[in-house]
């Protein structure tokens, strides 16, 4: 069925369009003056500004590994953080303990812990897969680098940003 | 003889480099800027003088002010592409004629009032506005050209656009300062100055005489003298025909709301969507040059140009310090107007949606050249009862 669309009846200043194009300056203008004055709330300027306290305590930044209050390193190179990573950015070399060492039953330490900060998606599901509570997503969120190998975490590095966690590890308990 | 050339050069010279062109880098700083507050951001506020290539540990930020020098050496060292299906000749022609008019249109300008006697304008020619009007009209070729040349549809569009608009607006645009001409006797710039320091700049309905900062004093009988109702009357058509003359002159500068030629949703990048580098870049100075022109001559015909009022518009000796220091006052106080009508300028593009082009061609065709005309008509029948 056809139907005519009705047009709106436009009044005299309407159609004279001066007075809607008087009316939308003003609304720009405000915007302006508000910002001029600091009425507005813009952007946090970043590389001045920076939400590093603001930062919530659940916050996934870089993933980094932690050693104990007695600077022992907690990983016991179990491998599940490297299994369960999505973009297969952990790659753990194994090492074993020595038979006479005090710690023989923890069996086997990280020689080598590389984490690729450029395929790091920062999911965190290393740390919620870690039993000894050994990798830690910490606040560090500005990982940058010239090159790939650059942007490869070490263990030395690891550390370095995880520094130290205390709390309760199962592995140096004796009696375990 | 030749002291007189090198006067003219060095104005022309000083006018361009010193001034123009700075101001036209800046004006594209200032539109990104003012556009990016009227939508609540920021904008540009980065680019310093960058200490730390030279090993100095910190930059200086200077709110972004060096950011027009990065956007011209950017621009300087970009290549300097011409696609293979160009007309070669028009395609290196075009951005030249897209730039050299609104430069040239600045010659008879009078952008200040003199220094050490010199009267501060390049070309005081007694066809004045006219001379603005017919150069200020080449810069379509440019454009033309750029579409046509460039044999390539968007900028071809671009090019047919920009040639029927700025072709309906000139027709306005000359008509409606018609008035201005009646009212002050005379086409020569100088002397349209002039007319508004004695009378008030046309832009004001009553204009104050009597009241003097240098040396101070009021005259309360000139103050009573000088307003006057018939004044009030006429003008009401002088205000009409400021705003024709605005508007047209957004039309003609292909400023947004009539920016047609260009519309970058619709034509890309309209008629210089082909060109790179400085090619583009002299298109663009072309465009701000044009707008600076434009208020510059708005400023001349309707803001009394370089006068400042309560202020001496004379000294007895132009060549002592306080001579120069006024004509340097005078200077500062033509391009302080120009630079607040090009905030108008921004400031109406990021309010205004662009018209479609029926409604372009209607507001020029049925509108404003009928207004303009008019106007000219009751400018005449009010006239000859103000007293001069």
């Amino acid at each position: 069925m056809a139907y005519t669309i009705s047009r709106p009846k436009l009044n005299f200043a309407e159609k004279v369009y001066l007075p809607a194009i008087i009316t939308g300056l003003g609304i720009t203008i405000r915007h302006f003056i508000n910002i001029v004055t600091g009425k507005t709330k813009v952007t946090m300027q970043y590389p001045e500004e920076k939400w590093d306290k603001k930062l919530p305590p659940y916050y996934r930044g870089a993933p980094t590994l932690v050693k104990d209050e007695y600077g022992r390193e907690r990983c016991v190179a179990c491998q599940l953080c490297e299994f369960i990573c999505p973009p297969r950015a952990i790659t753990i070399h194994a090492g074993e303990i020595p038979e006479k060492d005090r710690w023989r039953k923890v069996e086997k330490f990280p020689k080598e812990f590389e984490i690729d900060m450029i395929r790091c998606i920062y999911c965190g599901l290393c740390e919620e897969v870690c039993p000894e509570q050994a990798i830690f997503l910490r606040k560090d969120y500005a990982i940058t680098g010239l090159t790939r190998q650059e942007m490869v975490h070490n263990k030395e590095k690891l550390y370095e940003l995880g520094g130290v966690m205390t709390g309760l590890v199962y592995k140096w308990n004796d009696k375990k | 003889m030749i002291i007189t050339i090198v006067v003219s050069l060095a104005k022309a010279i000083g006018l361009i480099f010193l001034i123009i062109l700075p101001m036209v880098s800046y004006t594209v700083y200032a539109e990104r800027r003012v556009s990016a507050m009227i939508q609540d951001r920021i904008g540009p506020n980065r680019v310093g003088i960058p200490l730390t290539l030279f090993g100095f540990p910190k930059d200086i930020p200077f709110y972004g002010l060096v950011q027009p020098i990065a956007d011209a050496v950017k621009l300087l060292l970009k290549e300097d592409f011409t696609p293979a299906h160009v007309n070669k000749l028009y395609y290196w022609l075009a951005p030249a004629c897209a730039m050299a008019p609104s430069m040239m249109a600045l010659a008879v300008i009078p952008f200040g009032s003199q220094l050490w006697g010199e009267p501060m304008v390049v070309a005081n020619v007694d066809v004045g506005v006219l001379w603005v009007f017919a150069v200020s009209s080449l810069g379509v070729y440019g454009i033309v050209l750029a579409g046509w040349s460039s044999n390539s549809k968007y900028p071809f569009l671009g090019g047919i656009r920009s040639s029927s608009q700025m072709i309906s607006y000139e027709l306005s645009l000359a008509l409606s300062v018609i008035p201005i001409f009646m009212v002050c006797g005379t086409l020569n710039l100088p002397d349209i100055v002039k007319y508004q320091i004695d009378h008030g700049w046309l832009i004001s309905p009553i204009w104050i005489k009597g009241i003097s900062l240098f040396p101070p004093g009021i005259n309360f009988q000139e103050i009573w003298r000088s307003i006057d109702i018939l004044k009030i009357i006429l003008w009401i058509p002088l205000f009409i025909s400021f705003i024709v003359f605005v508007i047209s002159m957004f039309a003609e500068t292909n400023r947004l709301p009539f920016d047609l030629p260009e519309a970058e949703t619709e034509l890309v990048g309209g008629y210089h969507t082909e060109y790179s580098s400085m090619k583009f870049a002299l298109f663009f100075l072309g465009e701000y040059a044009a707008m600076i022109a434009g208020a510059a001559v708005i400023v001349t015909l309707f803001f009394g140009a370089w006068h400042v009022p309560f202020l001496p518009t004379t000294l007895h000796n132009p060549y002592t310090v306080w001579g120069v220091l006024l004509g340097l006052i005078h200077i500062t106080a033509f391009f302080v107007k120009v630079a607040l009508l090009l905030f108008f300028f921004i400031w109406v593009r990021w309010t205004l949606p662009r018209f479609r082009y029926d409604q372009l061609m209607r507001l020029g065709w049925y509108f404003f050249i009928e207004i303009a005309l008019v106007n000219v008509f009751i400018v005449a029948i009010i006239l000859p009862f103000v007293p001069k």
